[in-house]
């Protein structure tokens, strides 16, 4: 019987022919991450089982992005303890303050993740590389000590929903809208033990940061990854990154779907998540009618801090002033983006329009430090959750939406779709 | 193995921001997390639950986040089991992982109440709602999954 991408990823990291849905495995693991909250819970584990060596120090990523520049004396703590294990390991990738970035854009950034991986993280998010054409998934902190200590991991193989993609998305119409459009039709538990692949000819039509914030959110859908067949794109982007040979695999012709959802881009609008679930989805034009008054704007995260994520929104705010009582904070997402964004002119239209910029941190989006929300106040947000309390005190609320949207309604203090002119 | 108890219960899509908030994640430490669970969406939860008590909820539980403070802060609250019609995928290989027991039973989530008082059959997957005098079926674990939980858990199943 054929396989999905995923299977044939997990097949080959299994050392087995084939594979099929629901079979367990173990597989070999090319990357293990964690970062400075989950680490910590790994490390205790790691070390109470009598672990003293790690599988490979070129393969474990420990990502300081989280509460970071440490927000407390408890987060500090929690980072003194990762970077001694790191020191003590001699781990290769150990990014902390200085040169950390927000983890699921840092990774790819630094090539340190390729077509073909296979990939755990203790962070949800971790499913964002399978914008690479790899197999990444979240897990917990046990699974992290684990896969630290013997290079593998215990897997359920997954079914698949397949996305086929055609045409090509609208003016100020991205990645995020398409993901969150996605999510809005099959529910936050939609794809659920499940893969999401996405493929077909609109494909080209997406730029890797598209893929990679419609992949980081696959998790919101409840999946177990999100996959992108790999082409010209990928290739473009994983070029002169990395010096490893990679592997690409496609889904066999024959391989089974559980579900085949058809994707016309050209179709899809700018879309907003109201509270407080991803489901919870609305057109632009739906969501502008309400005029829902905002108190802040938060453009940044895992899923919306890349170069391009900056450039959208800087586009935006050129010469414009953030509306009255609106607090606007703009966070790149690594160091390398923070450094284009400021050769570039970027940060300057940010400070110009009355915005913050911040170092890369994953800080308010899960309500951390650097914007957190009071009591029944609203914030239109880049991120990827708008959970009870997720940012905040639990009467408050975020709205996703994209770049675009989230800069727009900065300026009108409202949700707003962009105005031209 | 089993497990008796009064009922906590919730409905759908439980997410791990609202078992153990962001805020409290600058910790690892079990006691202190427990101190915190389920606040932001019940608030009397710490207050009531006593040892061996059982969760409820309906589809998609623990949601969101990969967060193993999640697990932990059920299970150090002194939680013994958690029914539900369905879980997310990353929280329910953590439960294992830990050692906290967790069982699919859509039947059950839906007909056990608040309240209710529980006893779990570990071995044959036989919830029984004493209070109501009813029995529900539950999917057993797979063998491998079951030899996790045997051992204590992922990292002393690895163990030579």
């Amino acid at each position: 019987m054929g396989m999905t991408m995923t299977q044939k990823i997990l097949a080959k990291h299994a050392g087995l022919e084939s594979v099929v849905e629901g079979q367990l495995i173990r597989a070999k693991l090319d990357m293990v991450l964690g970062n400075d909250i989950t680490s910590p819970v790994a490390i205790n584990e790691f070390n109470k089982n009598g672990f003293t060596g790690v599988f490979d120090k070129s393969k474990i990523s420990l990502v300081m992005d989280h509460f970071t520049p440490n927000k407390d004396i408890k987060a500090a703590i929690q980072c003194q303890q990762c970077r001694g294990f790191a020191e003590k390991y001699d781990i290769d990738n150990f990014y902390d303050v200085g040169n950390v970035g927000i983890e699921h854009a840092l990774l790819p950034e630094k090539g340190l993740v390729i077509p073909g991986d296979c990939v755990i993280g203790a962070d949800s998010h971790t499913c964002t590389y399978g914008a690479l054409g790899a197999f990444s998934t979240g897990v917990g902190s046990t699974d992290m000590a684990a896969g630290m200590a013997t290079g593998e991991a215990w897997f359920k193989v997954p079914g698949a929903i397949k996305f086929n993609l055609t045409g090509k998305l609208g003016k100020w119409v991205s990645g995020k809208d398409v993901i969150l459009h996605i999510i809005g039709m099959i529910g936050v538990d939609g794809a659920l033990y499940q893969s999401m692949e996405f493929s077909g000819e609109g494909l080209k039509n997406l730029t890797m940061d598209d893929r990679l914030c419609m992949a980081n959110m696959a998790i919101e859908a409840g999946a177990k990854n999100g996959i992108f067949e790999v082409d010209e794109v990928t290739e473009a982007y994983v070029k002169g990154r990395t010096d490893r040979a990679f592997e690409v695999f496609k889904a066999d012709e024959d391989a089974q779907y559980n579900r085949v959802i058809d994707i016309d881009l050209s179709t899809v609008k700018s879309t907003v998540s109201f509270p407080h679930l991803p489901e919870n989805t609305k057109t632009i034009d739906e969501a502008e009618a309400l005029k829902i008054k905002i108190d802040q704007v938060v453009i940044g995260s895992c899923t919306n801090g890349r170069y391009s994520d900056l450039e959208t929104a800087a586009a935006v705010v050129k010469g414009k002033k953030v509306a009255k009582g609106v607090r606007a904070i703009v966070i790149p997402a690594t160091q390398q983006i923070y450094l284009d964004a400021l050769r570039n002119g970027l940060l300057e239209i940010f400070v110009e329009a009355g915005m913050v910029v911040s170092a890369p941190t994953c800080g308010p989006c899960l309500g951390g430090h650097m914007g957190i929300l009071a009591p029944h106040e609203r914030a239109v947000s880049t991120t990827n959750r708008n959970f009870v309390g997720r940012m905040g005190d639990t009467t408050s609320e975020v709205y996703l939406a994209s770049p675009a949207i989230a800069a727009a309604s900065a300026l009108t203090g409202y949700i707003s779709d962009v105005q031209e002119g | 193995m089993k497990a008796h108890g009064t009922v906590h219960k919730y409905g759908d899509n439980v997410d791990t921001d609202v078992i153990i908030p962001a805020r409290y994640l600058n910790t690892s430490d079990h006691k202190e997390l427990a101190s915190h669970c389920m606040e932001d969406i019940d608030k009397e939860f710490v207050r009531n639950v006593k040892e061996g008590d059982i969760m409820v909820a309906n589809m998609n539980f623990g949601c969101g986040s990969s967060r193993e403070h999640a697990p932990i802060a059920i299970k150090a609250s002194g939680i013994g089991c958690v029914i539900a019609s369905t879980f997310a995928r990353i929280f329910y290989r953590n439960a294992i992982n830990i050692g906290l027991p967790i069982l699919e039973c859509d039947e059950a989530a839906k007909d056990i109440d608040a309240g209710n008082e529980v006893e779990i059959d570990f071995d044959t997957g036989v919830i029984t709602n004493v209070t109501k005098g009813k029995t529900y079926q539950a999917q057993p674990f797979p063998e491998f999954i079951k030899e996790i939980i045997n051992k204590g858990g992922l990292l002393n199943s690895l163990k030579k």
